[in-house]
């Protein structure tokens, strides 16, 4: 057995109703609970992008990679190298901020953060923040002391470093467009 | 020109060359059929029992005319009863378009009567499924939908649409064929294609190093499977085996891909697979599969399968190497392409040592004849014997499916007609109709059990109304078989719900349908039956009696080393 591991995939999908639903239901077929899960539009509006990260192991990664590349409405599927992928998510965070001292110390660490507050009312601040995993669990346990009163993460966003792209034709690639081709 | 949707329809199909339908009315699809009337001089539609009939018998028309069958149901219980037909022609890779409709826009949503989300429920089982809401999309995704069913590995694709797009108008612009890939849906999903030729070729790299390995194998043995089927690749694949001069074994969904009667053919491979086939399997040091995913029911143990050889899968779908078997290497294309571009580089091989060894081995397994009953052997050489080389057989799902499978030996692809993927018992009726519907020149057999025959047997009437001369010959033991012979073996002979000491006598039944029926005991009585079946003009059921302890024979247990044998041939 392989090492079970973070697995970010990154999938490119008609933007048509349903396709979301068929790609999720290749995870919960095998057991796979999805981390995180992020869908939007591309550069073409007919094409939008699926980020889903998983825990899994490399073998049962290339399982549903395969499965997933099956669907007609699946353009590709790379499974991203997390070590030369950028990863982020955006936080948004509304925190008890009773009284002067608490809005400054919460302002202050939203600054080390390089957060920004989005919304202000009379008992609460809302921030937002960009950041990778480890960063979001930073903030949180910052502010945890001052009451979390609601939270949402966007789920994982990634691209590749450089210059490779998702849309490189590999053998692979045409081997699964074979299979699709129509007549 | 303006058209309804529903004529839309007619026309779309008229395009795919459709001439035959399978499918029962109701209140959603009304207008659709209001249009087939007036279309029912150029299409036939065949009303069945039950919508399950009408998946299986669309089913059985595409397997054996290797053309798309089409399947008409209305909304709610009518497209739920199909799941079963379209889950067995996803397994099996066969080419059907379903269309089925749903109440009206508005309405969905709103839980209205015989609403059902059957695009959310069969997406597992379909290649790809349609909800049409807008009728100006609609001729456009009947042609893709088709082409999808056809083409690269093929399989079912299901159309739902609303029923106030089949009553609405639009401009509907004919369109051959031929036309349909160069524009549309279809003409941008082409173009993705990192490669852009209707039909791409394989990559020739990967048909060198296969090359180069059969030069160096010593005991090759090559698996027929289902994708020698579906690509009708029998003559190339006849070509590959007699130039490698190696063994064949024969998947179930393999049977007629190869000649039952060639001498390289070991027999079925795997759970029942013949002593020759499976030690073979054991002992070769090159493995080539094609057209076969290496199912629980072939490769019962991955790890321990074919250990001693490299293993090759030549398939068409990718998703498919490496799934259930790693394999060491693999060709993706169409099996008859890739299979011409093996034979043009490679020479003739001769392994007669290797041969003899395999051939060792029992191909086929033996019974205790006598007493009053008939061994599954008897019935399928009777069969041979009697009716014409040619005849089609379709299958229900149990013992009878492994014996006939076992020991009737078939020519051509699409001869046998057979649930292999998802085990449907009840599915050889309907099977048997569509084979029969698409290939009346030719007799067909309905082969099946009794637990098998009284789950869909409703379909005889389909059978009487339409006049279609099917044979069923049902192999009575008064048990669910396969199950018993489970429960002998594994579960110390506690025969818990498998006895069906019960109802109904089958000859009467038949009677009670209009057709022809007789209870046979011997084989000179299942001649006499067979010949007046033959000569009787209408349906005939052959009610055989088999012994009830008798096993399908060799068996390995599931997830056992291939030459496990539980019980020996």
């Amino acid at each position: 057995m392989d090492q079970v591991k973070r697995q970010s995939l990154s999938v490119l999908v008609d933007n048509e109703a349903g396709v979301l639903s068929q790609v999720s239901r290749m995870f919960s077929r095998k057991g796979y609970n999805i981390e995180s899960l992020a869908v939007g539009t591309t550069e073409d509006p007919t094409i939008s992008r699926i980020t889903i990260e998983v825990m899994a192991d490399e073998k049962q990664t290339n399982l549903l990679t395969n499965q997933l590349r099956k669907l007609f409405p699946v353009h590709s599927v790379k499974i991203l190298d997390l070590d030369k992928a950028i990863r982020r998510e955006l936080v948004l965070l509304k925190v008890n901020a009773n009284g002067y001292d608490a809005c400054n110390r919460i302002i202050q660490i939203a600054n080390i953060f390089r957060a920004s507050i989005i919304d202000v009312s009379k008992t609460t601040l809302t921030i937002a923040m960009i950041g990778d995993a480890s960063k979001s669990e930073a903030i949180i346990d910052l502010v945890k002391e001052f009451g979390v009163l609601e939270l949402v993460r966007t789920g994982m966003v990634a691209l590749e470093r450089g210059a490779d792209t998702i849309y490189e034709a590999t053998k692979e690639k045409g081997e699964f467009d074979y299979g699709k081709n129509v007549l | 020109m303006q058209l309804t949707g529903s004529k839309i329809i007619m026309e779309c199909l008229l395009e795919q060359g459709v001439d035959t339908i399978f499918g029962y009315p109701g209140g959603t699809i009304l207008n659709v059929y209001d249009e087939l009337y007036n279309y029912s001089d150029r299409i036939n539609h065949y009303l069945t029992s039950h919508e399950q009939g009408a998946a299986h018998a669309a089913d059985g028309y595409a397997r054996s005319t290797g053309k798309v069958g089409v399947c008409f149901a209305t909304s709610g219980p009518g497209c739920t009863n199909l799941t079963t037909g379209i889950a067995t022609a996803y397994m099996d890779s066969s080419p059907i378009v379903f269309i089925t409709c749903n109440v009206n826009e508005g309405l969905l949503g709103k839980d209205a009567f015989q609403e059902v989300d059957i695009t959310g429920i069969t997406m597992p089982i379909t290649k790809t499924n349609y909800v049409v809401r807008d009728i100006r999309k609609l001729a456009d995704i009947i042609r893709e939908a088709f082409a999808i069913a056809r083409s690269g590995r093929p399989g079912p694709v299901l159309i739902d649409i609303v029923k106030n797009v089949t009553a609405e108008k639009t401009e509907f612009t004919p369109l051959p064929k031929e036309e349909h890939s160069k524009q549309g849906r279809l003409g941008s999903l082409i173009k993705r294609a990192s490669h852009d030729l209707k039909t791409p070729e394989p990559y020739l790299g990967d048909i060198d190093i296969l090359v180069d390995m059969i030069r160096e194998s010593k005991k090759p043995l090559l698996i027929c499977g289902g994708g020698v089927v579906r690509s009708r690749a029998d003559k190339e694949f006849l070509e590959f085996a007699e130039r490698i001069d190696s063994p064949v074994s024969i998947t179930v969904m393999g049977g007629g891909g190869f000649k039952g009667r060639n001498p390289l053919t070991t027999g079925m491979i795997g759970m029942h697979g013949s002593q020759a086939s499976n030690m073979a399997c054991d002992a070769c040091d090159l493995l080539i599969a094609v057209g076969c995913r290496f199912s629980d029911r072939v490769a019962l143990d991955p790890k321990s399968f074919a250990k001693q050889a490299k293993i090759v899968q030549i398939d068409i779908d990718r998703s498919e190497i490496n799934k259930n078997v790693e394999v060491d290497h693999h060709i993706i294309g169409d099996a008859k392409r890739v299979l011409t571009l093996l034979n043009e580089r490679l020479e003739q091989q001769s392994h007669s040592s290797w041969k003899d060894y395999v051939f060792s081995f029992k191909t086929e397994t033996e019974y205790d004849e006598g007493g009053n009953t008939l061994t599954p052997k008897q019935i399928s050489d009777a069969i041979a014997r009697i009716c014409p080389q040619d005849t089609m057989v379709a299958t229900d799902v149990g013992q009878h499916q492994m014996w006939v499978i076992q020991h009737f030996h078939y020519d051509y692809p699409g001869q046998l007609l057979t649930s292999g993927g998802f085990g449907t018992m009840g599915f050889g009726l309907g099977a048997a109709i569509g084979a029969k519907i698409g290939n009346p020149e030719k007799t067909v057999i309905h082969i099946t059990g009794d637990g098998g025959f009284r789950m869909n047997c409703n379909e005889l009437a389909t059978e009487q109304f339409y006049k279609l001369p099917i044979i069923t010959i049902i192999y009575n033991n008064q048990s669910l078989g396969m199950v018993r012979q489970w429960q002998t073996l594994i579960y110390n002979g506690h025969y818990s719900q498998t006895t069906l000491d019960r109802g109904p006598d089958f000859v009467k039944l038949a009677e009670a349908y209009g057709l022809g029926g007789k209870r046979v005991t011997s084989v000179a009585e299942l001649e006499e039956a067979l010949k007046e079946a033959l000569a009787f003009g209408r349906g005939y059921v052959i009610d055989c009696a088999i012994e009830m302890d008798e096993m399908v024979r060799p068996m390995v247990p599931v997830g056992g080393r291939i030459t496990q044998f539980l019980i020996d041939s």
